[in-house]
Protein backbone atom coordinates (compact mmCIF):
# COMPACT_ATOMS: atom_id res chain seq x y z
CA UNK A 1 0.00 0.00 0.00
CA UNK A 2 1.59 3.42 -0.98
CA UNK A 3 2.25 5.21 2.04
CA UNK A 4 0.57 9.03 2.96
CA UNK A 5 3.36 11.29 3.73
CA UNK A 6 1.95 15.24 4.07
CA UNK A 7 4.54 17.62 5.47
CA UNK A 8 3.42 19.74 8.51
CA UNK A 9 2.56 23.37 8.82
CA UNK A 10 1.92 26.11 10.93
CA UNK A 11 -1.58 25.04 10.80
CA UNK A 12 -1.49 21.59 9.90
CA UNK A 13 0.04 18.13 11.43
CA UNK A 14 2.33 16.41 9.58
CA UNK A 15 1.13 13.02 8.69
CA UNK A 16 3.22 9.83 8.03
CA UNK A 17 1.17 6.29 7.23
CA UNK A 18 3.52 4.48 5.77
CA UNK A 19 3.43 0.49 6.32
CA UNK A 20 7.64 0.08 5.03
CA UNK A 21 8.52 2.29 7.50
CA UNK A 22 6.19 0.82 10.25
CA UNK A 23 5.29 4.45 11.22
CA UNK A 24 1.51 5.84 11.69
CA UNK A 25 1.77 9.24 12.92
CA UNK A 26 0.05 12.43 13.09
CA UNK A 27 2.05 15.21 14.95
CA UNK A 28 1.78 18.91 15.34
CA UNK A 29 -0.58 21.29 14.71
CA UNK A 30 -3.75 21.24 13.54
CA UNK A 31 -5.98 24.17 12.57
CA UNK A 32 -6.44 23.53 8.80
CA UNK A 33 -8.31 26.54 6.85
CA UNK A 34 -10.98 23.43 5.97
CA UNK A 35 -10.70 20.48 8.35
CA UNK A 36 -12.38 18.24 6.14
CA UNK A 37 -10.63 19.11 2.75
CA UNK A 38 -7.29 18.10 4.85
CA UNK A 39 -8.30 14.75 6.53
CA UNK A 40 -10.34 13.20 3.89
CA UNK A 41 -7.12 11.93 2.23
CA UNK A 42 -5.69 10.40 5.81
CA UNK A 43 -9.45 8.84 6.50
CA UNK A 44 -9.24 7.21 2.75
CA UNK A 45 -5.89 5.96 3.64
CA UNK A 46 -6.62 4.56 7.02
CA UNK A 47 -10.37 2.86 5.09
CA UNK A 48 -8.57 1.18 2.60
CA UNK A 49 -6.22 -0.20 5.17
CA UNK A 50 -8.90 -1.52 7.16
CA UNK A 51 -9.30 -3.68 4.13
CA UNK A 52 -5.67 -5.10 4.54
CA UNK A 53 -4.57 -4.50 7.69
CA UNK A 54 -1.06 -5.70 9.02
CA UNK A 55 -1.82 -8.25 12.17
CA UNK A 56 -0.60 -5.48 14.84
CA UNK A 57 -1.51 -1.68 14.33
CA UNK A 58 0.07 0.85 16.36
CA UNK A 59 -0.99 4.41 15.53
CA UNK A 60 0.38 7.79 16.94
CA UNK A 61 -1.04 10.63 17.56
CA UNK A 62 1.86 13.12 19.09
CA UNK A 63 -0.15 17.05 18.44
CA UNK A 64 0.40 19.60 19.84
CA UNK A 65 -2.49 21.92 19.65
CA UNK A 66 -5.71 20.92 17.53
CA UNK A 67 -9.07 22.74 17.53
CA UNK A 68 -12.56 22.01 18.07
CA UNK A 69 -13.21 21.53 14.25
CA UNK A 70 -9.85 18.73 14.30
CA UNK A 71 -11.27 17.43 17.50
CA UNK A 72 -14.10 15.61 15.65
CA UNK A 73 -12.36 14.64 12.89
CA UNK A 74 -9.95 12.61 15.59
CA UNK A 75 -13.05 10.99 16.66
CA UNK A 76 -13.77 10.03 13.29
CA UNK A 77 -10.09 8.38 12.99
CA UNK A 78 -10.65 6.19 16.70
CA UNK A 79 -13.93 4.97 15.39
CA UNK A 80 -12.55 3.78 12.02
CA UNK A 81 -9.76 2.20 14.56
CA UNK A 82 -12.76 0.73 17.02
CA UNK A 83 -14.68 -0.49 13.51
CA UNK A 84 -11.29 -2.63 13.01
CA UNK A 85 -11.31 -3.86 16.39
CA UNK A 86 -14.96 -5.17 16.27
CA UNK A 87 -13.28 -6.81 13.06
CA UNK A 88 -11.52 -8.84 15.39
CA UNK A 89 -7.36 -6.78 14.55
CA UNK A 90 -5.24 -5.72 17.09
CA UNK A 91 -5.15 -1.65 17.20
CA UNK A 92 -3.17 0.42 19.68
CA UNK A 93 -3.53 4.07 19.81
CA UNK A 94 -0.25 6.00 21.54
CA UNK A 95 -1.61 9.62 22.87
CA UNK A 96 1.66 11.68 22.96
CA UNK A 97 1.74 14.47 25.25
CA UNK A 98 4.29 17.48 26.67
CA UNK A 99 4.55 16.44 30.17
CA UNK A 100 3.39 20.25 31.30
CA UNK A 101 0.25 19.46 29.28
CA UNK A 102 -2.90 18.90 31.49
CA UNK A 103 -5.27 19.23 28.44
CA UNK A 104 -3.49 17.58 25.94
CA UNK A 105 -3.42 14.81 28.09
CA UNK A 106 -7.22 15.01 29.46
CA UNK A 107 -8.06 14.98 25.77
CA UNK A 108 -6.23 11.59 25.04
CA UNK A 109 -7.94 10.10 28.46
CA UNK A 110 -11.40 11.52 27.10
CA UNK A 111 -10.90 9.53 23.82
CA UNK A 112 -10.07 6.60 25.49
CA UNK A 113 -13.10 6.63 27.00
CA UNK A 114 -14.77 7.31 24.11
CA UNK A 115 -14.09 4.46 21.89
CA UNK A 116 -13.61 0.96 22.40
CA UNK A 117 -9.63 1.20 21.55
CA UNK A 118 -6.57 0.56 23.65
CA UNK A 119 -4.83 4.02 24.54
CA UNK A 120 -1.45 4.02 25.32
CA UNK A 121 -0.66 7.59 27.64
CA UNK A 122 2.76 8.29 26.49
CA UNK A 123 4.04 11.48 28.12
CA UNK A 124 7.46 13.66 26.91
CA UNK A 125 9.39 16.83 27.71
CA UNK B 1 -7.77 82.55 8.13
CA UNK B 2 -7.73 79.23 8.79
CA UNK B 3 -7.83 76.68 6.08
CA UNK B 4 -10.29 74.14 6.74
CA UNK B 5 -8.79 71.38 5.44
CA UNK B 6 -6.23 71.75 8.42
CA UNK B 7 -9.22 71.61 11.40
CA UNK B 8 -10.07 68.51 9.34
CA UNK B 9 -6.28 66.96 9.54
CA UNK B 10 -6.17 68.62 13.11
CA UNK B 11 -9.47 66.95 14.10
CA UNK B 12 -7.89 63.58 12.76
CA UNK B 13 -4.89 63.85 14.17
CA UNK B 14 -6.36 64.90 17.47
CA UNK B 15 -8.68 61.74 17.35
CA UNK B 16 -5.58 59.22 16.64
CA UNK B 17 -4.21 60.32 19.73
CA UNK B 18 -7.49 59.78 21.70
CA UNK B 19 -7.66 56.56 20.36
CA UNK B 20 -4.10 55.69 21.16
CA UNK B 21 -4.75 56.85 24.58
CA UNK B 22 -7.59 54.90 25.18
CA UNK B 23 -5.96 51.58 24.12
CA UNK B 24 -3.20 52.33 26.25
CA UNK B 25 -5.78 53.31 29.34
CA UNK B 26 -7.27 49.82 28.45
CA UNK B 27 -4.18 47.87 27.92
CA UNK B 28 -5.20 47.17 24.27
CA UNK B 29 -2.49 45.87 22.50
CA UNK B 30 -4.60 44.48 19.07
CA UNK B 31 -7.60 45.78 17.38
CA UNK B 32 -8.49 44.74 14.14
CA UNK B 33 -11.50 45.46 12.13
CA UNK B 34 -12.29 43.59 8.93
CA UNK B 35 -12.93 40.18 6.94
CA UNK B 36 -11.14 37.38 8.99
CA UNK B 37 -9.62 35.27 6.74
CA UNK B 38 -7.57 32.52 7.69
CA UNK B 39 -3.89 33.65 6.82
CA UNK B 40 -5.20 36.69 9.20
CA UNK B 41 -6.18 34.35 11.62
CA UNK B 42 -2.43 32.65 11.40
CA UNK B 43 -1.32 36.20 11.70
CA UNK B 44 -3.02 37.29 14.88
CA UNK B 45 -1.89 33.97 16.77
CA UNK B 46 1.97 34.32 15.52
CA UNK B 47 1.73 38.16 17.08
CA UNK B 48 0.16 36.70 20.12
CA UNK B 49 3.03 33.63 20.38
CA UNK B 50 5.57 36.40 19.96
CA UNK B 51 4.05 38.50 22.17
CA UNK B 52 3.73 36.02 24.99
CA UNK B 53 6.96 34.38 24.47
CA UNK B 54 8.83 37.39 25.01
CA UNK B 55 7.08 38.07 28.26
CA UNK B 56 8.15 34.74 29.46
CA UNK B 57 3.97 34.43 30.11
CA UNK B 58 3.30 30.52 31.56
CA UNK B 59 2.99 27.81 29.35
CA UNK B 60 -0.68 26.68 30.59
CA UNK B 61 -1.82 30.65 29.46
CA UNK B 62 -0.09 30.72 26.33
CA UNK B 63 -1.39 27.12 25.56
CA UNK B 64 -5.18 28.93 26.38
CA UNK B 65 -4.78 32.40 24.91
CA UNK B 66 -4.21 30.18 21.91
CA UNK B 67 -6.97 28.01 21.79
CA UNK B 68 -9.45 31.03 22.32
CA UNK B 69 -7.73 33.16 20.01
CA UNK B 70 -8.17 30.48 17.65
CA UNK B 71 -11.67 29.37 17.61
CA UNK B 72 -12.68 32.33 18.01
CA UNK B 73 -11.42 33.86 14.74
CA UNK B 74 -12.99 31.39 13.07
CA UNK B 75 -16.79 31.59 14.75
CA UNK B 76 -15.95 35.29 12.90
CA UNK B 77 -14.81 33.84 9.48
CA UNK B 78 -17.25 31.20 9.59
CA UNK B 79 -20.31 32.67 11.09
CA UNK B 80 -19.97 36.44 10.55
CA UNK B 81 -23.49 37.25 8.75
CA UNK B 82 -23.49 39.77 6.25
CA UNK B 83 -25.26 43.08 7.29
CA UNK B 84 -25.79 46.13 4.36
CA UNK B 85 -24.34 49.63 5.52
CA UNK B 86 -24.86 52.55 2.88
CA UNK B 87 -23.92 50.79 -0.01
CA UNK B 88 -21.66 48.58 1.25
CA UNK B 89 -22.23 44.84 1.87
CA UNK B 90 -20.22 43.26 4.58
CA UNK B 91 -19.65 39.47 5.19
CA UNK B 92 -17.12 37.86 7.14
CA UNK B 93 -16.35 40.70 8.35
CA UNK B 94 -15.91 41.69 12.71
CA UNK B 95 -13.48 43.35 15.24
CA UNK B 96 -11.19 41.53 17.33
CA UNK B 97 -9.73 42.92 20.17
CA UNK B 98 -6.85 41.44 22.40
CA UNK B 99 -5.71 43.34 25.93
CA UNK B 100 -4.23 42.05 28.94
CA UNK B 101 -4.00 43.60 32.68
CA UNK B 102 -1.71 41.88 35.27
CA UNK B 103 -4.43 39.46 36.03
CA UNK B 104 -5.92 38.63 32.58
CA UNK B 105 -5.92 38.20 29.34
CA UNK B 106 -9.02 39.66 27.89
CA UNK B 107 -10.46 38.21 24.09
CA UNK B 108 -12.95 40.30 22.43
CA UNK B 109 -14.86 39.63 19.23
CA UNK B 110 -17.65 41.32 17.67
CA UNK B 111 -19.58 40.51 14.59
CA UNK B 112 -22.78 41.12 12.55
CA UNK B 113 -25.28 38.12 13.10
CA UNK B 114 -28.85 38.02 11.52
CA UNK B 115 -31.69 37.98 14.26
CA UNK B 116 -33.24 34.92 13.80
CA UNK B 117 -30.14 33.22 15.03
CA UNK B 118 -29.87 35.28 18.48
CA UNK B 119 -32.25 32.71 20.78
CA UNK B 120 -30.57 29.27 19.49
CA UNK B 121 -27.02 31.21 20.13
CA UNK B 122 -28.45 33.21 23.36
CA UNK B 123 -29.57 29.11 24.38
CA UNK B 124 -26.06 27.84 23.59
CA UNK B 125 -24.38 30.51 25.52
CA UNK B 126 -26.72 30.29 28.89
CA UNK B 127 -26.30 26.64 28.63
CA UNK B 128 -22.84 26.67 28.20
CA UNK B 129 -22.64 28.95 31.23
CA UNK B 130 -24.49 27.45 33.44
CA UNK B 131 -23.05 23.83 33.23
CA UNK B 132 -20.71 22.47 35.80
CA UNK B 133 -17.01 21.20 34.47
CA UNK B 134 -18.38 17.23 34.36
CA UNK B 135 -21.54 18.35 32.69
CA UNK B 136 -19.18 20.29 30.00
CA UNK B 137 -17.35 17.59 29.63
CA UNK B 138 -20.06 15.32 28.95
CA UNK B 139 -22.02 18.27 26.40
CA UNK B 140 -18.19 18.59 24.62
CA UNK B 141 -18.31 14.40 24.24
CA UNK B 142 -21.81 14.62 22.86
CA UNK B 143 -21.46 16.74 20.56
CA UNK B 144 -18.54 15.50 19.16
CA UNK B 145 -20.55 11.96 18.76
CA UNK B 146 -23.40 13.47 17.68
CA UNK B 147 -22.72 16.36 15.81
CA UNK B 148 -21.69 16.92 11.94
CA UNK B 149 -18.89 19.19 11.02
CA UNK B 150 -21.20 21.79 9.10
CA UNK B 151 -20.21 22.64 5.41
CA UNK B 152 -18.99 26.04 7.20
CA UNK B 153 -16.31 23.58 9.40
CA UNK B 154 -17.75 24.48 12.69
CA UNK B 155 -18.67 21.46 15.30
CA UNK B 156 -20.98 23.61 17.31
CA UNK B 157 -18.22 22.91 19.88
CA UNK B 158 -16.41 26.45 20.21
CA UNK B 159 -18.15 27.78 23.08
CA UNK B 160 -17.76 24.76 25.09
CA UNK B 161 -14.25 23.90 24.34
CA UNK B 162 -13.24 28.12 25.59
CA UNK B 163 -15.59 27.44 28.67
CA UNK B 164 -13.63 24.30 30.00
CA UNK B 165 -10.10 26.12 28.50
CA UNK B 166 -10.54 29.18 30.89
CA UNK B 167 -12.84 28.21 33.56
CA UNK B 168 -14.57 31.23 32.77
CA UNK B 169 -17.99 32.40 31.95
CA UNK B 170 -18.48 33.63 28.50
CA UNK B 171 -19.75 37.28 28.63
CA UNK B 172 -21.52 37.93 26.13
CA UNK B 173 -24.09 41.02 24.32
CA UNK B 174 -26.39 41.66 21.27
CA UNK B 175 -26.26 45.02 19.91
CA UNK B 176 -29.23 46.16 17.15
CA UNK B 177 -27.63 47.55 13.81
CA UNK B 178 -30.60 47.65 12.02
CA UNK B 179 -34.08 45.41 12.16
CA UNK B 180 -32.81 42.43 10.55
CA UNK B 181 -29.16 42.50 11.98
CA UNK B 182 -27.61 42.68 15.29
CA UNK B 183 -23.72 43.20 16.70
CA UNK B 184 -22.76 40.26 18.46
CA UNK B 185 -20.13 40.67 21.14
CA UNK B 186 -18.09 38.15 23.34
CA UNK B 187 -15.43 38.63 25.64
CA UNK B 188 -13.26 36.06 27.07
CA UNK B 189 -11.01 36.20 30.21
CA UNK B 190 -7.68 33.98 30.71
CA UNK B 191 -6.69 34.52 34.03
CA UNK B 192 -2.90 34.57 34.10
CA UNK B 193 -3.02 33.17 37.47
Amino acid sequence: MEALRIDGTEDSPQVILDLEANIMELSGRSLPEDVNTFYEPVLSWIEEYFKNPHDNTVFNFKLTYFNTASSKVILDILTQFEEMIEDGQHVLVRWHFPDDDEDMQEAGEEYADMVDVPFEMVSYS
Amino acid sequence: MANPKDNLEKGFLEFVYDFYSSMKSHEISLVYEGKVTHQITKAFIALAEAQMEENEEASKVQRTVFHVMVECLQNISRHADEYESGKAIYSGKGIFIVSNTDKAWCITTGNAIVNDKIPGLKAILEQVNALNNKDLKDLYMNQMREGRLTNRGGAGLGFIDIRRKTGEKLDYHFLPITDKVSFFLLTTLIPRT
